[in-house]
């Protein structure tokens, strides 16, 4: 994780709000009520009013009672969620994704912005002055995840930034309710005495799940930073997309790869802007018929190069039928990566698997066919032939072990051994002569056994006796016999392959 | 220049290397690959191994097959050197990477690609040919035409990427543009006297044709990574006329 959130708490937000509207409110007792089953009860209350022991979820005629002179105004429903939005809005002076947290805060994602101020001390600095210098009463904390931010900004008692890496040693002296977490699961955890969050951070998940759910996992997990979270953004990213309408239909083939050219070039430049790159891309074609055609692409690598993914488009655009002709092209990439920027190499071309030339090649051989496969193996860590190796998940994937090459192995291995007729002197001795597709080969010389069993935690079978023979013309073989000599089954061997 | 008995060794090598300049073969520094094929090697054109074209390899029998790929292999080697990529071709893999190994290639330093038709390895083929951050592609074809393998010497003289197709079993041999023609097979190891078991891979190799240059047979042997020559006691090995090995040049 890489990425830094800011959290704001408002305290008093709509009595706040109010005291900035109506100024002769300002440091005044008052509170803010609102009809629930047919009573009053105070949903907001002043700094004043706070310190003379209202709460919200009073009664407000208990409230009137205690605090006689406490003005008690009618709260409007919805007010809270507007104000809000409203000052989200106004946050996105500071940073492009600003995410409302109801009912009372602001989640801003900081990641790359606070340098702009001078530091998170001054960034952080800079929104308390300007939201207190409005006439809110704010608290703010920055930290590496969303929920740290969150329950630093609310219980918090030291520092405002926790330092990167650093929630491990802030969360567990704060009580549990700075996890974001439902009333009834915090009122057993009260019960139970687990008044801080490191009392239960250290207990065994299982343990856990079983007695306050999965809720309280993932809201630990998502505070640590060991699962992610995404915030909903007030302005969201605009999807990536492009259109292009034409005056006329268009119904040949130079038209549409004009107008994959065009969408594709406006695409890429914001793409690059970014620094992303796209990894699927649909072009859809709306016919006058009404009717949508599409056609899509995948790349093996995040890019935004045009002249590459005009390439791609253009091994798959004679498979859009454009009948009577097509009226709107549409060009969206669903899935957008971030791309590194490729450095130009000042010398050498052999670059190895990061080549961004060959991810290229690889994109156009998997997008002509379907039936094709690209497959890189690194060695795995089994005797077993067939499971020595192991494809790579990713075309750059490192090699973990290390290539044996201390015993014989076949250049060509067959993909299932095929069974021969051998002659065989006594057990344990390589055969003399075998019979493989009906041609006779006299063993002149040969290595082995060597004795490769089978993993009995994987599957169960017969050990595999190899031999590496050559016959009298040269030709190497890699032989086995299938399990130990016995006097009542007849003796299995089979050829598993040719050597160089 | 006057033909005396004297200089007329020279005269011909000079003419030898005009011709070849003529054609279009310029032995340039930087595509130079050194393969320690030794005598072989001295069978092409300026004695250099035409890295940066086409080869074509007929196995007969899966046995040769074998050795062709175990003798690509020791070519590859070279080839890949530290970074370079191999783009191997095939309808289905049945090199089995580990084994590669032994010939000096690491072997997660090759690709292997599956397709099912022949057209569509060709195709692939000829696009990888294009790609100049490879070292080389090997492609598993049963056929090659004329017209088809000239497309390939085309894509590779651009790219200067060295290609190597392996034709197991093939229906009919024609010409083709390729820059050599080789048949390996396999051949009786000789283990060091007195010691039990299989020697070292030997191989009968076979140079058919050769673009500008003159065909042989040798016997190589994998030794230590590299190609060694073995000295036929029974077959004499084709005697390479002195004059095609031009002296070394300077500069």
């Amino acid at each position: 994780m890489t990425g830094r959130f800011a959290a704001i708490w408002f305290r008093y937000l709509t009595t706040d709000w109010l005291a900035i509207r109506r100024p002769e409110l300002r440091g005044g007792l008052f509170a803010l009520a609102a009809p629930v089953h047919g009573r009053m009860v105070i949903s907001a209350v002043s700094p004043a009013a706070e310190a003379q022991g209202v709460t919200a979820g009073m009664a407000a005629a208990d409230a009137r009672a205690s605090v006689p002179q406490l003005l008690v105004l009618d709260d409007r429903p919805g007010l809270a969620g507007r104000l809000l939005k409203a000052l989200g809005l106004w946050c996105i002076r500071y940073t492009p994704t600003v995410a409302v947290a109801p009912p009372d805060g602001l989640t801003l994602d900081i990641s790359g912005c606070a340098h702009l101020w001078g530091g998170e001390q001054l960034y952080l600095e800079e929104i308390a002055t300007r939201l207190g210098s409005k006439g809110y009463q704010v608290r703010i904390a920055i930290a590496d995840t969303i929920g740290t931010a969150w329950a630093v900004a609310r219980f918090g008692t030291g520092a405002a930034i926790v330092k990167r890496g650093t929630q491990l040693d802030i969360l567990p002296a704060l009580p549990p309710a700075a996890l974001r977490l439902p009333p009834e699961v915090l009122l057993r955890l009260e019960k139970l005495g687990l008044r801080t969050i490191g009392t239960f951070m250290g207990m065994p998940p299982a343990v856990l799940r079983r007695r306050f759910g999965d809720g309280l996992l993932l809201r630990l997990r998502q505070a640590l930073g060991q699962e992610a979270e995404y915030l909903q953004p007030l302005q969201p990213v605009p999807p990536y997309e492009e259109r292009l309408p034409c005056l006329e239909p268009i119904c040949t083939a130079t038209g549409i790869e004009i107008a994959v050219q065009r969408l594709l070039e406006t695409l890429c430049r914001r793409l690059l802007g970014e620094g992303k790159g796209l990894r699927k891309a649909t072009l859809m074609g709306y016919r006058i018929d009404g009717k949508t055609v599409q056609v899509a692409i995948g790349t093996n690598r995040a890019t935004a190069n045009a002249a590459h993914l005009f390439k791609l488009f253009a091994l798959k655009t004679p498979l859009l039928e454009p009948g009577l002709g097509i009226e709107l092209f549409v060009l969206q990439a669903p899935k957008v990566e971030d791309a590194d920027p490729v450095q130009e190499a000042l010398w050498g071309s052999e670059q190895g698997l990061g080549d961004t030339a060959l991810a290229e090649l690889l994109d156009r051989l998997t997008g002509r066919d379907n039936c094709c496969t690209v497959s890189r193996y690194l060695p795995d860590e089994h005797h077993w032939p067939e499971r020595s190796i192991r494809r790579a998940t990713a075309i750059s994937e490192p090699v973990a072990s290390a290539w044996r090459t201390d015993r014989p192995r076949p250049v060509r291995l067959l993909a299932r051994p095929e069974p021969i007729d051998v002659t065989a002197p006594i057990p344990d001795y390589p055969p003399m002569v075998f019979r493989y597709q009906g041609t006779v080969h006299q063993v002149k010389r040969a290595d082995g056994p060597e004795r490769i069993a089978r993993e009995w935690w994987m599957d169960e079978g017969e050990h595999r006796d190899y031999y590496y023979v050559e016959d009298d013309q040269g030709r190497r073989y890699w032989l086995f016999r299938s399990g130990h000599y016995d006097d009542e089954r007849p003796k299995r061997w089979f050829i598993h392959g040719f050597f160089a | 220049m006057i033909v005396t008995a004297e200089n007329k060794r020279e005269v011909i090598s000079q003419l030898q290397r005009k011709m070849l300049h003529w054609q279009g073969y310029q032995a340039t520094a930087r595509h130079t690959v050194r393969m320690s094929l030794g005598p072989v090697e001295r069978a092409f054109p300026n004695g250099v191994f035409p890295a940066g074209s086409i080869h074509e390899f007929i196995a007969a029998a899966p046995e040769q097959a074998a050795a062709s790929s175990g003798f690509i292999g020791g070519l590859l080697t070279r080839l890949m050197r530290q970074e370079g990529v191999c783009l191997w071709i095939s309808a289905s893999r049945t090199l089995f990477p580990p084994a590669i190994g032994a010939f000096g290639v690491t072997p997660d330093r090759i690709v292997f690609i599956d397709m099912k038709r022949e057209r569509d390895i060709l195709w692939a083929t000829e696009e990888a040919l294009k790609c100049s951050g490879l070292a080389a592609v090997v492609a598993e074809l049963r056929e090659l035409d004329f017209a088809q393998s000239r497309r390939l010497q085309l894509a590779v003289e651009q790219s200067r990427v060295t290609g190597f197709v392996l034709r197991s079993q093939p229906l009919r041999i024609g010409n083709t543009a390729c820059a050599a023609r080789w048949q390996v097979s396999p051949a009786p190891s000789a283990p060091e006297a007195g010691m039990p078991g299989v020697g070292l891979p030997r191989w009968r190799v076979e140079l058919l044709k050769v673009r500008n240059g003159s065909p042989g047979a040798w016997t190589l042997e994998w030794a230590a990574g590299r190609f060694a020559p073995v000295a036929d006691p029974h077959k004499q090995t084709v005697a390479l006329p002195e004059r095609l090995v031009p002296e070394q040049r300077t500069g």
